[in-house]
Parts: structure tokens; sequence; C-alpha cells
């Protein structure tokens, strides 16, 4: 449907106008409404916004961890959306998750090389020995001594130790593309790099694609080719990082990149940020769902919604007044 | 820092038991705070920013051994009887956690749990408490107040929350408020929003505040002195521009280069600093930064270097080696 924010080429991931709901009681929460994006391979997408904008639904979505409302997933030209069974266990081969609160998403009560093996379990590889083998050599590509950590729980490990075994059994099954979800949100500022570092070197040697969701663009910004940002259930802006960051055209990635504090004592922290938080996706506003916190907001903005346009080349903003 | 002192921290150290034996959080912490000052506490996570801050007012585990002496206000904390303490630490000693749930009750209103701390602390009659509320919640920009007063915490966002602790710990006018990590769990937006309702209710009210956080970017424009704690000890403190101009313990700049650059491409690999620090229940014997220190000789892994006042008497680090030449300061 929109033919906007093409990656350089054929993508390898296609979304297609994605709505997410989920019903609260006579309710309905518009988690994500009408994502268009895609992903070539072998890049990295990073996707940003404020906590509750839709991220992580987004992501699972793509998965079909959550079945979306509406709209198609396209992963190297199947619909992912119309996929049942067998077949969609297939492609789920070639997709993985990592999460954000490492030590959570491991189970307390398993032993580390049962939990990294566990994928090739589902997979129905039999062979114990081969197991091994495969637990042994991605736990070293992860940089974990596998001989010394197979036998530990996970009490036993640091945030960043679990996030390199969760990386690990994202890793086992060889996938093409993975949906990092604030993989280092959880990890403080030395472990955090240790752990962008590890990702951009697993994304090199094993050739994935990525879509690398975080709030915090400085920390998108060092993995990722093209950079979406969201507000409240819709895209915002689309474009090259670097881009991106030098002339955002929307007024929330501006705000974003504003936010972002700065390791300098002379640049005193921006004043303008406003206050107020993000509206209730349950009664998200007419027009822009961003104008209640938008210093350039009218009325047209009440009135229309946004469409995804092109302010430069490849990038794309959804504002009827970008900044350029 | 100014000649009024407010706090002053002197060798503290706390020890903890636990079954792989002594685990020293905190080893023998100088630090002051002038009034109206702001102090950063920067480090990794576990070096101890918590413990000294428990330290200070006095919320330690049970089982803690404390050692040294904090001065707050003319008054020595480790000597106050318990229900001195307990008073103090609503009214002229408050505090911030990084969880807001840590100081909010759950199954109490906003309204009720301003209103305790207003009565209890200030003596105030019902009107004139719940007037304040509402003014405390405006002041930190929760919109519609009024309203806000008779919903729970969980009715209420992460960042709001976070408001709301800040409203209280802001309510009896304190004089030190101490945030530890008031934003890590919050979005970037709100970050900003919270430490910059942090600083102009600080100035506003010339209350002192000690901000402790993992970033360095964080306390880089909001803060007058920086210490740097590395396991467990202060290694590098000054003023924050000196800071920030001449670093001199590898392990700051070690922290600032771990930092994401905005003007670095993509794909630029960051310079992490390599495993980790050191088990707490087995200190080195020499430097506790040297087995990931690139600077690290000889007598680094032999000798524990002191905070020493080198650089000049605001400017102390602990480093046999310090850095001569200047890195770039960051983005
Ligand atoms: N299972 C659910 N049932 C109802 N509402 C949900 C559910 N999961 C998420 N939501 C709501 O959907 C919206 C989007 O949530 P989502 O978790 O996708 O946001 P996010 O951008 O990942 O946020 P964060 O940065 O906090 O992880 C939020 O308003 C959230 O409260
Ligand atoms: N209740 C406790 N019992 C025993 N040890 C503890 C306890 N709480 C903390 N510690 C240990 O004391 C040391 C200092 O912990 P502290 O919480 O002060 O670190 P921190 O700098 O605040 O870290 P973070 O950034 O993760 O909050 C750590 O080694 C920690 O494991
Ligand atoms: S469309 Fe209007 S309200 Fe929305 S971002 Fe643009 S100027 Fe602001
Ligand atoms: S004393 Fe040695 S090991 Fe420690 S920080 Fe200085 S140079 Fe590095
Ligand atoms: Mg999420
Ligand atoms: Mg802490």
């Amino acid at each position: 449907m929109m033919q906007q924010a093409v990656p350089p080429s054929e993508p390898l991931l296609a979304v297609d106008d994605l709505v997410v709901e989920y019903p609260v009681g006579q309710r309905t929460v518009h988690a994500v409404s009408g994502v268009s994006l895609q992903i070539a391979r072998g890049e990295t997408l990073g996707l940003v916004g404020e906590s509750g904008c839709g991220k992580s639904t987004l992501g699972r979505a793509v998965l079909q961890l959550r079945r979306p409302t509406s709209g198609r997933v396209l992963f190297d030209g199947h619909d992912l959306t119309a996929m049942q069974g067998d077949a969609l266990r297939m492609m789920r081969r070639r997709v993985q998750l990592i999460f954000q609160d490492p030590i959570a998403s491991l189970n307390p009560r398993r032993k580390i090389g049962d939990i990294v093996a566990e994928p090739l379990v589902i997979a129905g590889i039999k062979d114990a020995e081969k197991r091994r083998e495969l637990v042994y050599e991605v736990l070293s590509a992860v940089g974990l001594d596998p001989a010394l950590v197979v036998g530990r729980l996970p009490h036993e490990f640091s945030g960043g130790q679990c996030q390199r075994i969760c990386i690990a059994r994202a890793l086992i099954l060889n996938p093409e593309f993975i949906v990092c979800d604030e993989p280092v949100s959880a990890l403080d500022v030395s472990i955090r790099a240790q752990i962008l570092n590890l990702l951009e070197e697993m994304k090199g040697r094993f050739g994935l694609t990525l879509l690398f969701i975080a709030h915090d663009l400085a920390v998108v910004k060092a993995v990722s080719d093209r950079v979406a940002v969201m507000y409240l259930g819709r895209l915002c802006e689309v474009g090259p990082s670097e881009q991106l960051f030098a002339r955002p055209a929307h007024p929330y990635t501006a705000l974003l990149i504003e936010a972002i504090p700065v390791p300098d004592p002379d640049i005193r922290p921006a004043v303008s940020v406003p206050v107020g938080e993000p509206p209730s996706p349950i009664a998200p506003p007419s027009g822009c769902r961003f104008r209640t916190r938008c210093p350039r907001a009218d009325a047209q903005c009440s009135k229309e919604v946004p469409e995804l346009r092109a302010v430069a080349p490849g990038q794309f903003a959804a504002c009827h007044h970008p900044l350029i | 820092m100014s000649g009024n002192t407010l706090l002053s921290v002197e060798d503290v150290t706390v020890d903890l038991p636990t079954p792989r034996g002594n685990l020293r959080a905190v080893d023998r912490v100088n630090l002051t705070v002038g009034a109206g000052q702001t102090l950063g506490i920067v480090g990794e996570s576990g070096c101890g920013k918590t413990m000294l801050s428990r330290a200070i007012l006095q919320l330690l585990p049970k089982k803690a051994k404390l050692s040294g002496r904090v001065m707050f206000d003319g008054q020595d904390l480790f000597q106050l009887p318990a229900e001195r303490l307990r008073r103090l630490r609503g009214r002229s000693l408050a505090v911030v956690f990084q969880d807001p749930m840590t100081s909010l009750n759950p199954v109490l209103t906003i309204g009720t749990q301003l209103i305790e701390t207003l009565q209890e602390h200030l003596e105030l009659d019902d009107a004139t408490a719940s007037r304040r509320s509402v003014e405390l919640l405006t002041a930190v920009g929760i919109p519609a107040p009024e309203q806000r007063l008779g919903q729970y915490p969980h009715q209420l966002s992460g960042g709001m929350r976070q408001r709301v602790a800040i409203a209280i710990a802001l309510s009896c006018e304190p004089k030190l408020l101490i945030a530890d990590e008031p934003t890590t769990a919050l979005d970037v937006t709100i970050q900003a929003q919270i430490l910059d309702l942090l600083a102009r209710e600080q100035r506003r009210r010339h209350m002192a505040m000690i901000i402790i956080t993992h970033d360095l970017g964080v306390v880089a424009g909001r803060t007058d002195d920086v210490a740097v704690m590395y396991a467990g000890r202060v290694v590098e403190r000054a003023p924050t521009p000196a800071l920030f101009k001449k670093m001199r313990m590898p392990y700051t700049e070690a922290l600032l280069a771990a930092l994401p650059k905005l003007d670095a491409a993509p794909h630029t690999p960051l310079p992490a600093i390599s495993g980790r620090p050191p088990d707490p229940t087995r200190p080195l014997q020499g430097c506790s930064f040297s087995p990931r220190c690139r600077y690290a000789a000889a007598r680094c892994k032999n000798e524990k270097p002191a905070l020493t006042e080198a650089e000049s008497r605001e400017h102390q680090y602990a480093c046999f080696y310090p850095i001569e030449v200047h890195a770039e300061a960051g983005a």
C-alpha cells in the first residue's frame, strides 16, 4: 500500500499497513495503526519511540507471536500472516527474537546448556552430540567459555552475560532475521557497549538482518543503517540514520534527539522538552497523534492524519508542517 | 565547593556479610556536598552507589556493618537516635529511588500519601495539606492534579509515578535530595523532563542534591561536582567542568568512551570496557581497575593507589599513571 520507506535493495521483510489492536474490556488499545516498512537483506533498521508506543507489539506481530488485526508481513516473499501450523513453524526457524530483560527471559531452573539448545530440540534435531557441538560453537561465538557455562543456572550470571546467552540462543538455528527488542536497555553503559559490539559482530558473521528496537536514539544510531521513529502506534519518520540525525523532519524526531543526554558540561540540557506524556492509545487524538505535544500543531493537524511523504532522498515524514 | 558544607561523608565503609565471605560494598569514601550544590555519583552497576546513599540515609540492610562518620547539617547521623533520624529523613533529607514503587505505597492513593507526609512532618491541617498537595503535583508537571489525588500508583505511567515520588520527596522542603538513578527506568524524553524538573526545583528551593547514575551524559550539564566510583571506592572526584576538560583516571575516560557518540557514523565499534568489575568479596591487592585498564603496569597489580590531591585541591584521582594527554571529551 505504501510505496514509501523503500530500502536500498530487495527487501527481506516488508510490513504492509499493519494494524494490531488489543481488546481491553469494552475498549480497544490501538497499539499499532497502519505501519508499513521494509528491511533489506543485511540491513539493520532501528525502531525508536517512547514507552508504550507499540514497538514490541510491532516486533511481535512481525514474527506472528501476536497475530495482527489486519495488514501483511512478507518475509522473503512469503506472507506470514496467511501461514499456519507447520509452514509457519518452518518459517519461524529463520526468524528470532531477543528480549529486553535478559534475566527474566531465561528459565531460572534450567541449565544454560539446555536453554541454548532448546530451539534445536523444538526444531527436531535429535542427535544430542550434534546439539552439544552447536551449543559449544554458538556460546564461544558470543564470547562465553562453553565448558564453564553450560552446567550453570541463569542466576549465576550477570545481566550482560545473560544477554550473551540470549543472543546465543537466538543464533543457534542460524536465523536470517532477528528482532532485537531493547536488548541493551537494562544494561549499564559499559556492558551496553560490549553487547552492541557483539550484536554488530554477529550480524557480520552470520549475515543477519535486524530490526533493532530501543528508546534511546544514540544507541539506535550506533547500529542502524536506517531509523524508523514511532509515536503512539504510527510511524512519524523513516530515513538513513545520519541524515535523520542531521536534519530531522518530524517535530517528534527533533524532540527525541534533543532529549539525548550529551556528556559535555558546556552543553546545557535542553529545556524545551514539553511537559506531558503521550495520550492513551485507547483514545488517540484525531488527526496527527502527536499534536497534543507538538509545538507546531495547528487546526489542520487535528483534522487530517498526515501520511508519510518524502522530505529528502530516502527520508520520509508524516507531518503537515515538517521541519525540512 | 562553596564554604558552606551541608553534608560530609568521612571515611565511610560498608561491609556486608555474604555466604561467599565479607563483601565490602563501600570502601573508605570521603565526600562533601555544599548547601544548594549538586553532586553526581557515577559508576557501573554494583560499584556501591546505592549502598553509599543508603549509608548516608541510614537505610542499610540490617546485617550491614558500617564505619566512618556522616555529618549532615551539623549533626552526626550515625549517632542520632532512631526517632530523630526518622523525622530527619522525611523532612530535611529526602530520597528518590530508581523504581518509584519503592517509595510509593501501592494500596494508598497519591493524595493520601502526599497529605500524610505533609501532616506528619509539617503539622498542617487537612485543607492546607491538600492544597499543598495539589501545588506540589502541579510543580512536578502532573496535569489535572486534583483528579490524581484520588488515584492509585498503578493507575499512573512510570514517568508519572516518578513525578509523584519526587513531589513527595520535595513536599517538606528538604535541604538535601538524594536521587538514586531516578530516570534509569524511564524513556529518554521522560528522563530529560524529570532531570529538568529536579534541576529546576533544586535551584528554586536552593536545595542540595546528589544524583546517582551510570551515565556520564546525565551528570555533565546538571551537576557542580562529580565523584566517579569503582569497586566501592571514589576513584576520581572533581568540579564537573574540570572533570570533563581533563579527566585523569583511566576508568572515567573508559566510561565516557563507552557511550555511543551521536557524531560517530553508524556501525562504528564502541570502545567497550572489557570484562567486569572484580568480585567484591575477593578484593584485589592492587588497583581494582587494573585487570581492565589499558594503562596498567606492574605497580598497579601490587599497590592500591590512594585518592590523592594531585590535579588541584578539588580535583582528585586514584591512579599511578593518570592520563596526561587528554582524549576528546565525547560528543
Ligand atoms: N497484551 C496486551 N493487552 C492490552 N494492551 C496491551 C498489551 N500489550 C501491550 N498493550 C498496550 O499496547 C500499547 C503498546 O505496547 P508495547 O508494549 O508494544 O509498547 P512499547 O513501545 O514496546 O513500549 P516499551 O518501550 O515500554 O516496551 C501500550 O499502550 C500497552 O499498554
Ligand atoms: N542486600 C545486599 N546483601 C549483600 N550484598 C549486596 C546487597 N545489596 C547490594 N549488595 C552488593 O553490594 C555491592 C554494591 O551494590 P550497590 O547496590 O550499592 O551498587 P550500585 O552501584 O548501586 O549498582 P546499580 O547501578 O546496579 O544500582 C554489589 O556488589 C552488590 O552485589
Ligand atoms: S502534523 Fe502537525 S501536530 Fe503532527 S507533527 Fe506535524 S506539525 Fe506537529
Ligand atoms: S593505577 Fe594503574 S591500573 Fe589503576 S587506573 Fe591507574 S594506570 Fe590503570
Ligand atoms: Mg517494548
Ligand atoms: Mg544502585
